[in-house]
Order: C-alpha cells, then structure tokens, then sequence
C-alpha cells in the first residue's frame, strides 16, 4: 500500500516540483529544529503570516557565518535534495535486481551451509550488478541531464555562469562584448552530448566486464567467444 | 473576497482574462487552488500540441531511422541523438536566446483567400516558441521508441503481408504501422507522461511568463516566495499533475486496448509502468 502511493507519487510528479519543494522544506525543517531545541522559551509563532521567523540563534547557517558557508550550505541542500528523489528511484532499481537473481544460486548456497548473511555478500550482491546495471545506467543518463536543474535551486553551477558571462549586461558589469549566451549555451549543449556518449561507451564496457562468468545470455556468448 | 468570486477573477488568468494583479498578502488556499489550476491550462495545451505533432514527425523520424539508405537513416539519427543526449533545460534555453537573435521580421502569405501575418516574433512568446521545442524533443524520444518497436515487429506478419501481395504503402498502412504501434505503445505510454511533466520546466527555463501568464509550477512557486510556505502549493501542484497523469494513462490505456483488440486475452499486454525521471 505505502509502496504504491509511493510509486503513483513519484510517476504522477514532476521531478522539478520535487527539487523546488525539497530545497525550502529541507531548509525550514532544519531551521525549525533547531529552534526547537536551542531557544525553549521563545513563545512567537514561527510563522507569522507571510513570514518564517525563528530565533536568532537558530538561524541555519548563522548570520554571522562567512559567506562560503553560506554558498557551501545552500550547495549541500541541493546535494541533499537530488539524493532524495535519485536515492529512492536507485532503491528501487537494486530491489528489482536482487529479485532477478536466479533463486537456485541462492538454494545452492544454503544448501552449502552458508548463513543468510554471507548468501547475500557473497552470492546475491556480486550477482545482482549484471541485473542492475541498465536500470542504473539509465538513472545516470537521466541524472545528468538533471544537473542543470541545480540552477533553479540557487547553485552557481555552469548555466548561471553561462547566463551571467555570455550576456552583455548583468546587475553589476557592462561587458564590452554583446549578447554571446547563444555561443555559451551551445557549448553547453556539446558539453552534454559528450558527457552522455561517453557515459554511453563506459556503460558498455562496464556490462560487458560484469557479465564475465554469469548464467546470462550475455556471459554464455562471452564464454563461447573465448 | 468568496471562493466563487476568486474563481471568477482568477480562473483564467493564465490567459488574460480576469482579474490583473495577482494576489499579494493574505493569500486565501482557494486563490492558491484556483490559480495553480489556471496555470494548469497551458501544461496541457503544451503536452497537447507537442503529442499531437510529434506523433506523425516521430512515425517519419522511426522511418528515416530504419531506413537502408544512409541519406534518410543519418539525419534521423543525429537528430535523435541530440536531442536525446541534451537536457531539455538546455535546449530551452538554446532555443530562446536562438529566436531572440532571429531579425524581426513578419512574413505574410495568402492561403485560401484569407491573409496570414506571421511573425518572427511569436517565436520567443512561450505559446509558439516552448511548442516547437517540445515538439522537436518529443519527436526524437517517440522515434526512438518507434524505431525499436520497427525493429521488432515480428518477421511472420510481414511475410504474411508479401504473401498477400500488399507492398509499399499499402503494407506499411495496413500491417507495420498498427503493429508498430502496438507494441510501442506501453513505452509511448510513459513518454506521454513525462512529457506532460516536462512542460513545467518551460517558464523556468529561457521563456518569460509574459504578463505573468504562466503555467502551475510558475504560479506555485509565486505563491511559495510569497508566503514562505511551501507546503501548500507544492502538494497543491502535485495533486493537480497526479489527476493529469491519471487521466493520461486511462485514454492511453484505451488506445491500447483498441490497438490489442484482435489478439487473444492472454497475449495482451498491458501498460507496464517504466522509470524514466527527466529528459
């Protein structure tokens, strides 16, 4: 029950929805927490209207922190939030590849003696790459065409600067230069297709060396090859 | 203010019409729901036009793809593989600064009598210029979908096809289309859906919410900045695209059924749901 809400959750939402809520929910919880537990005898509200108030010595980073930790703090929230919904879709994938292990490995190492926990170190998880590695190949593809989502989350990562440097005018410069962020934002686009085709080519080699000596059609040919 | 005079001022304001200024303290939950749900109009205007386009460019581009002649099956690869091997974010944002640099001028033709204007300029308006882009992207990810299942449509069927004497066209109309689209449509399926999700990257990305005429996650994360609080328009998002989704895969699902009506009850297949975030 709890798996399918989960399920029809995840299918039913887009992905940025996710990233957008989890970065201020992550942010307010935190903050919240603390306040919680450093200031018991603060009697305002939290919110109060249109605002988020905790007290000061809550604040999360501190007010008086430096600026690189704020920069370092709202990057691990976005770190943070990417795992979140990358880490449950990758459960999910391992789950399903441990199902796919054929069951007589299992049966056999029982029959062997071995306890349940070293069935599952030492015949189930060295087993369940070959079964998971396209699903995880596939989340890799995906999360990395995920990644200039950070943007929208307040990281200066490559399409901030692309936007900031290729435009001729910014809050604070004039460039001499005019509107270049067509140029910059091609070379971006290159930058990803290169990215991809040699995730493509490592994906490859990596299934190829994983289904040495496994009861699958892949490493039956690997064997008849050699 | 009532919750059925906010839905009269606030129901379409997405398109214009209504009240103007958005709302800006003491922010109601029904405002939160009626606005989200007018942004809603153009989630689903895009992932409208762009299927319905990129259905007829995808069937073309899976074609060219499996195509024996290089000069049909390279372009069609390229043009998948670009388009499948960039994020879409990017793409957005490419093509904008691309329609922004284009010289603004109109191109007026005539067609059965009555006079078009069409202008460069619509092009960086969200309406035209988000269309053509999710046209193009859904058109390479339905092609390539379409190509596999070219690929795969079962030797017998053809056979029977030549043995029957259709040819060209006919045999295409009549026995590798349907079958190809049987057997892509569980995949289809998903691309429609995400699809349907991808549309909200579009005011996020390069285009402006023209006088803030924008799509549900624009006016959810107006509302978020606003209030602080994103725990209600966010959720109210989410429910909003689970109804979509829902309804997405109900007609899809009886597409399906009318595409597998022929086959016996145990050979069906059914619409597996396959995990595929972003593009």
């Amino acid at each position: 029950m709890l798996g399918k809400l989960y399920t029809s959750l995840v299918r039913g939402v887009p992905d940025i929805v996710f990233f957008l809520f989890f970065v201020i929910a992550l942010d307010q919880g935190v903050e919240w927490l603390r306040h919680q537990a450093l200031c018991p005898d603060w009697t305002e509200p939290v919110r109060q209207g249109s605002d988020f108030l905790v007290c000061p010595d809550a604040k999360m980073p501190l007010s008086t922190a430096p600026q690189w930790l704020h920069e370092t703090y709202n990057f691990s929230l976005a770190v943070v939030t990417f795992a979140i919904v990358f880490g449950a879709f990758a459960a999910n994938v391992l789950y399903g590849a441990m199902n796919a292990v054929p069951h007589a490995q299992l049966e056999t190492a029982h029959a062997y003696g071995m306890s349940g926990r070293q069935t599952f170190w030492r015949v189930l998880v060295p087993q369940m790459w070959v079964y998971a590695l396209p699903g995880l190949g596939n989340l890799w593809m995906i999360l990395i065409k995920a990644t200039p989502l950070l943007f929208l989350l307040g990281v200066r990562d490559i399409v901030y600067w692309a936007r900031e440097l290729g435009g001729s005018k910014t809050g604070v410069y004039e460039y001499p230069h005019g509107d270049w962020r067509i140029y910059y934002f091609l070379f971006l686009l290159v930058f990803y297709l290169a990215f991809t085709r040699v995730s493509e080519i490592v994906i490859e080699r990596l299934t190829r060396s994983l289904s040495h000596g496994q009861a699958t059609a892949a490493g039956e040919k690997l064997r008849r090859a050699a | 203010m009532t919750c059925a005079e906010t839905f009269a001022a606030y129901a379409f304001r997405s398109l214009g019409y209504g009240e103007r200024l958005l709302p800006k303290a003491d922010i109601t939950l029904c405002e939160q729901i009626v606005l989200i749900g007018s942004g809603l109009i153009w989630n689903v205007y895009f992932a409208v036009m762009a299927l319905v386009l990129g259905f007829f460019f995808a069937t073309a581009l899976a074609v060219a793809k499996n195509s024996s002649r290089a000069l049909a099956r390279k372009p069609a690869e390229w043009f998948i593989f670009v388009f499948r091997g960039s994020p879409l974010f990017i793409q957005f944002f490419l093509a904008y600064e691309a329609f922004v640099l284009l010289p603004k001028v109109g191109v007026e033709f005539t067609l059965l009598g009555i006079d078009f204007s069409a202008s460069t300029r619509w092009l960086t308006r969200a309406w035209l210029g988000a269309t053509l882009v999710l046209f193009l992207n859904t058109a390479a990810y339905a092609g390539e979908i379409f190509y596999g299942a070219l690929r795969s449509v079962p030797r017998g069927d053809l056979e029977a096809a030549d043995a029957y004497g259709l040819t060209g066209w006919h045999k295409f109309r009549r026995i590798t289309w349907p079958t190809m689209l049987r057997l892509a449509w569980p995949a289809y399926t998903n691309e429609a859906i995400f699809l349907f999700h991808a549309t909200t990257l579009v005011f996020f990305s390069g285009f402006p919410a023209w006088r803030q005429m924008g799509d549900a996650l624009y006016y959810a994360s107006y509302f978020a900045d606003k209030t602080f609080n994103p725990f209600i328009p966010y959720p109210i998002v989410a429910g909003f695209f689970i109804c979509g989704t829902l309804s997405v895969i109900t007609v899809f699902g009886l597409i399906n059924k009318r595409l597998n009506r022929h086959l016996p009850r145990a050979r069906r297949r059914k619409i597996g749901l396959r995990l595929n975030l972003i593009r």
